[in-house]
């Protein structure tokens, strides 16, 4: 009646062995390290790199513990935090000369020392939250009505110039908002106008309103044309972002996406958080200039000269250096689109550049006077330019054209992602900002630690006395759910924040609830004068329906929270969640596999240790219950 | 050891209108403090600056608090913070000021005044993001309490999820007027630990509706009333003893959770004292006003696939 079937005690061993094996990671402590990523989305960190670190490490005398490759960074573990200098330091010399001008981002981190078989198994220790680490964590507002006024006006000069162009004599084209007011004399233009609206631009919904004497169409962008204007603008600020944050050197620094218009950045470990938003708030811009091709700037070119006057030297990304004119034909507000592609004709990759119909008039002019010469598009930042890239104008240019040639598909990806995330889309405004100081990070965990193990060993104490040997197993079940708990979450890669462990401690706490069911059962069978075989079986059969009833009403609580909470509310929920679906497997399938074991042989049982069983007949005192 | 020697049912129900008495006017206060004194809303929900500074050695209060009003920002509020050395200092939103500019210029008054000062967290919310946490946190309330109605009304039946949720907005609503009450300060934990409470306090009219329901099954002959007595009688040794091992969680986290878990931790022992006495009291009686029956529980097996009890002569039998 008690037994399990052996697949059963397989299951249970499996899943402690799993428990066990996951829960780990997070006893060996953090080491320090020194970790190597990219600045630019053009380096690549691969195994040359990892090579290199090794060479600079042996040449500065620095043994590290391991040296690794992961996940496009390179990472140096090390035994103590003067080594994690002296590497840092070295590593610094070797790939990253020049501060101003930097390839690789160079920074201390703390990697899990736990040992390398563990991290062969994918067995890695929880993240740590912010309030747990020290740090500063942002949430930014993108102004999307800006984004969306910004890209209106683009396209109310391309109407100009397209109505131009199929001869349509409107009577003025207005940007009214986010709309673009046409306004014509009568309706065959009404009509012309619409035709060329419907061919030539399919992000524009037209309607038009006869107002008085005078013929009006109003054009408005399309939901769907309007939210890719978003989505882009959302994605080309998180780009810009990334870039600019690498140069803080930030170990591992989380920039997501939230809700629709909103970008939360976390910085673990800066304290500094004026530099922070300094670097977050700057502008960079795009310029495009004629490459300077007179005899003297080659010359400069090649370092054999001076620069002739009226140019400017830059370096190309590649560390070659072009000389270009100080004249500025273009600036990145002009530039509206930057999408890599492939050549229809040779296949080749290219980079499908876009400009207002201003920018594109200009183009058209510099393009024809200038065949066959080059045009570096250049990056400013902090005051600083280098060249993208310069690329020969092989005939007259519109508003649309592309760059292309001896470009792999992964560099006309970057450079398309370079032309448009050097600027920001849309403007952004730090609407939330937390700063937490190291020292508190280290008081939070060891609250967090106290609170749950001072409440788990008071709640196992009471049960043991309360309950005896099923008590015991209790509490037993109940170790069980913390480390499944704390295994789920590491195989997850959970964030660990403080109202997390504060939900950890709840959910010990709720956990314990399913066992006072079975347990009370099991005595009221025994009272009732069942055998105590029939009486185990029955008391776990019993509570059954009831813990999965009142767990399941917890849980909907849980989704709730996760379905609508954000930052710490929903850490909790999570492991709330996980933490009730835990319990439910320790609770009663492990604690029943116990019982079973120690109870489940003996054919014959006579009694079983579950504390007092009241009988009403063989006690005379009455007491009361509150 | 046993703490519950119960010999025979206890009437509760036969009390039932007075504890609702009682329970009314708890909850009628609750809705009056809400409203007369409203909540002492966290920084996250009214949006404005945060600070906390550690200093050396006990900290002045009164004299940073004139340091800071000196600086010309109203409506400051300086406390300390778990120890004698910590001490918080808010700040409302100002218009047009960045909070760093605030923090800033704050924490080089208090370096001027007291060089030992050490910045140990500062938080900035912006007044929007508050607006958005508040109907967030209600949505999740109002998804809370249907998903629950939704579920209890197909696993049981219709009264018992009116029942369940009443009892249990009403201890959302105390606990929410305890705050109010006291000023406490409502954070987003305390928002956390409100839809935990609702979830849990659920989970104990449930057990008590599962053996109502159970109950109704094997005792043909009681009736309502005796049945319901019964079934609270015969878990009240396990609510008491659950909501203590629960407390003893809660307890330790006032103990050693320090100023950050506090008002979480004291939301759920108020959350954690009503519940037990919203679900004997307030989720059964109510149930009983509506008039359960066993009809409504018993037909078809409400329950799903339950064994019937094999000494029930009457097994299966249709009333």
């Amino acid at each position: 009646m008690n037994r399990y079937p052996v697949w059963k005690y397989a299951i249970l061993v499996v899943a402690l062995v799993v428990g066990v094996l996951y829960t780990l990671p997070n006893f060996f402590g953090e080491a320090p390290a020194v970790q190597v990523s990219s600045s630019k989305s053009v380096v690549k960190i691969d195994d040359t790199t990892r090579v290199k670190v090794e060479q600079a490490l042996a040449a500065a005398g620095v043994q590290p513990e391991a040296v690794s490759l992961e996940a496009g960074s390179v990472k140096v573990r090390l035994d103590s935090t003067d080594s994690q200098l002296k590497a840092k330091d070295a590593i610094q010399k070797a790939l990253a000369p020049d501060p101003n001008d930097t390839a690789y981002v160079v920074a201390l981190n703390l990697l899990s020392s736990s040992p390398k078989w563990l991290t062969a198994l994918r067995a890695a220790p929880m993240y740590l939250g912010l309030d747990l680490r020290g740090g500063v964590h942002f949430m930014l507002q993108v102004d999307m009505p800006a984004a969306l006024t910004k890209r209106a006006e683009s396209l109310a000069g391309d109407l100009r110039s397209q109505m131009r162009e199929a001869g349509v004599r409107h009577g003025g084209i207005q940007r009214n908002g986010q709309a673009i007011e046409i306004r014509a004399r009568d309706s065959q233009t009404v009509a012309a106008a619409r035709r060329v609206l419907q061919d030539q631009f399919a992000d524009l919904q037209a309607t038009d309103a006869p107002d008085g004497t005078e013929y009006r169409i109003t054009a408005t962008l399309r939901p769907e044309a309007a939210r890719r204007v978003q989505e882009q603008a959302l994605k080309q600020n998180m780009v810009t972002l990334h870039n600019r944050i690498n140069e803080l050197g930030v170990a591992e620094p989380v920039i997501q996406q939230q809700g629709l218009d909103r970008i939360v950045v976390q910085l673990p470990g800066v304290q500094d958080t004026a530099k922070a938003k300094d670097i977050l708030g700057r502008t960079a811009t795009l310029e495009m200039r004629l490459v300077d091709e007179s005899s003297e700037a080659r010359a400069a070119e090649v370092g054999a000269g001076p620069v002739p006057f009226g140019s400017e030297r830059y370096l190309e990304r590649n560390g070659r250096a072009v000389i270009v004119k100080k004249q500025v034909i273009l600036t990145g507000d002009s530039l509206t689109d930057a999408q890599p592609g492939f050549d229809q004709q040779n296949q080749q990759p290219k980079v499908d550049l876009t400009v207002d119909a201003k920018g594109g008039r200009i183009m058209r002019d510099v393009s024809r006077e200038n065949l066959k010469k080059r045009m570096a598009i250049l990056l400013f930042e902090k005051g600083k330019g280098e060249a993208l890239t310069a690329p020969v104008i092989q005939g007259e240019l519109g508003n649309r054209f592309q760059i292309s040639g001896s470009m792999s598909v992964t560099e006309a990806n970057d450079l398309a992602l370079l032309l448009r995330a050097g600027s920001l889309a849309a403007p952004m405004e730090i609407i939330e900002e937390l700063t937490i100081g190291p020292t508190l990070g280290a008081e939070n965990i060891a609250k967090g630690f106290h609170s749950v193990a001072w409440g788990f060993a008071a709640i196992v104490a009471f049960m043991a006395v309360y309950y005896m040997l099923f008590g015991l197993f209790s509490g037993l079940a109940l170790g069980v759910n913390l480390l499944l708990l704390v295994a789920v979450l590491s195989m997850l890669q959970a964030t660990l924040t403080l109202p997390g462990m504060a939900a950890m401690a709840l959910a010990l706490g709720m956990a314990i609830d399913s066992n006072v069911l079975i347990n009370e059962r099991v005595r009221e069978e025994l009272r009732n004068g069942a055998a105590p075989q029939a009486a185990i079986h029955a008391g776990y059969d019993r509570a059954w329906a009831t813990i999965l009833d009142s767990n399941v009403t917890t849980l909907i609580a849980g989704v709730a929270l996760l379905a609508f909470g954000s930052g710490p509310v929903r850490g909790f929920a999570v492991v709330h969640c996980i933490g009730i679906l835990t319990s439910m497997f320790s609770a009663v399938f492990f604690s029943r596999g116990l019982v079973n074991l120690w109870y489940g042989r003996q054919k014959k049982l006579k009694t079983v240790s579950i504390g007092t069983v009241w009988r009403p007949a063989a006690d005379s005192a009455i007491t009361k219950a509150e | 050891m046993e703490f519950f020697k119960i010999r025979r049912d206890i009437p509760f129900m036969r009390n039932a209108l007075a504890f609702n008495l009682i329970s009314f006017l708890t909850f009628a206060a609750a809705v009056f403090f809400l409203f007369h004194r409203g909540l002492h809303l966290s920084v996250e929900f009214t949006g404005g600056t945060v600070m906390e500074v550690a200093y050396s050695q006990p900290a002045d209060v009164e004299r940073i608090r004139q340091t800071v009003s000196g600086l010309g920002f109203a409506d400051v509020q300086v406390q300390n913070f778990g120890t004698a050395r910590d001490v918080m200092i808010r700040l409302p939103a100002q218009k047009g000021v960045s909070s760093a500019q605030q923090s800033e210029r704050v924490m080089g008054a208090l370096k001027a005044a007291d060089p030992a000062v050490a910045l140990r967290r500062t938080e900035f919310v912006g007044p929007q993001v508050g607006e958005e946490l508040a109907t967030d946190g209600l949505k999740a309330l109002a998804m809370v309490v249907a998903g629950i109605m939704i579920y209890l009304a197909f696993r049981f039946e219709w009264k018992f999820a009116v029942a369940a949720i009443v009892a249990n907005l009403h201890d959302v609503v105390i606990i929410l007027g305890f705050f109010a009450f006291f000023q406490w300060e409502f954070s987003l934990a305390v928002l956390a630990a409100v839809l935990a409470v609702l979830g849990y306090s659920v989970n104990e009219s449930v057990v008590i509706f599962d053996r109502i329901r159970e109950n109704f099954r094997r005792y043909r002959k009681m009736n309502t009333v005796e049945i319901i007595d019964n079934a609270i009688t015969s878990t009240i040794s396990r609510t008491i003893i659950t909501h203590g091992s629960t407390q003893i969680m809660v307890l330790s986290m006032l103990l050693f959770g320090g100023a950050t878990l506090h008002y979480f931790a004291l939301a759920l022992t108020i959350g954690i004292c009503f519940g037990i006495y919203s679900s004997v009291f307030v989720a059964a009686a109510i149930a009983m006003w509506l008039g359960v029956k066993r009809e409504d529980l018993v037909k078809g097996g409400g329950g799903g696939s339950r064994k019937e009890d094999p000494n029930d002569p009457n097994a299966g039998a249709m009333v």
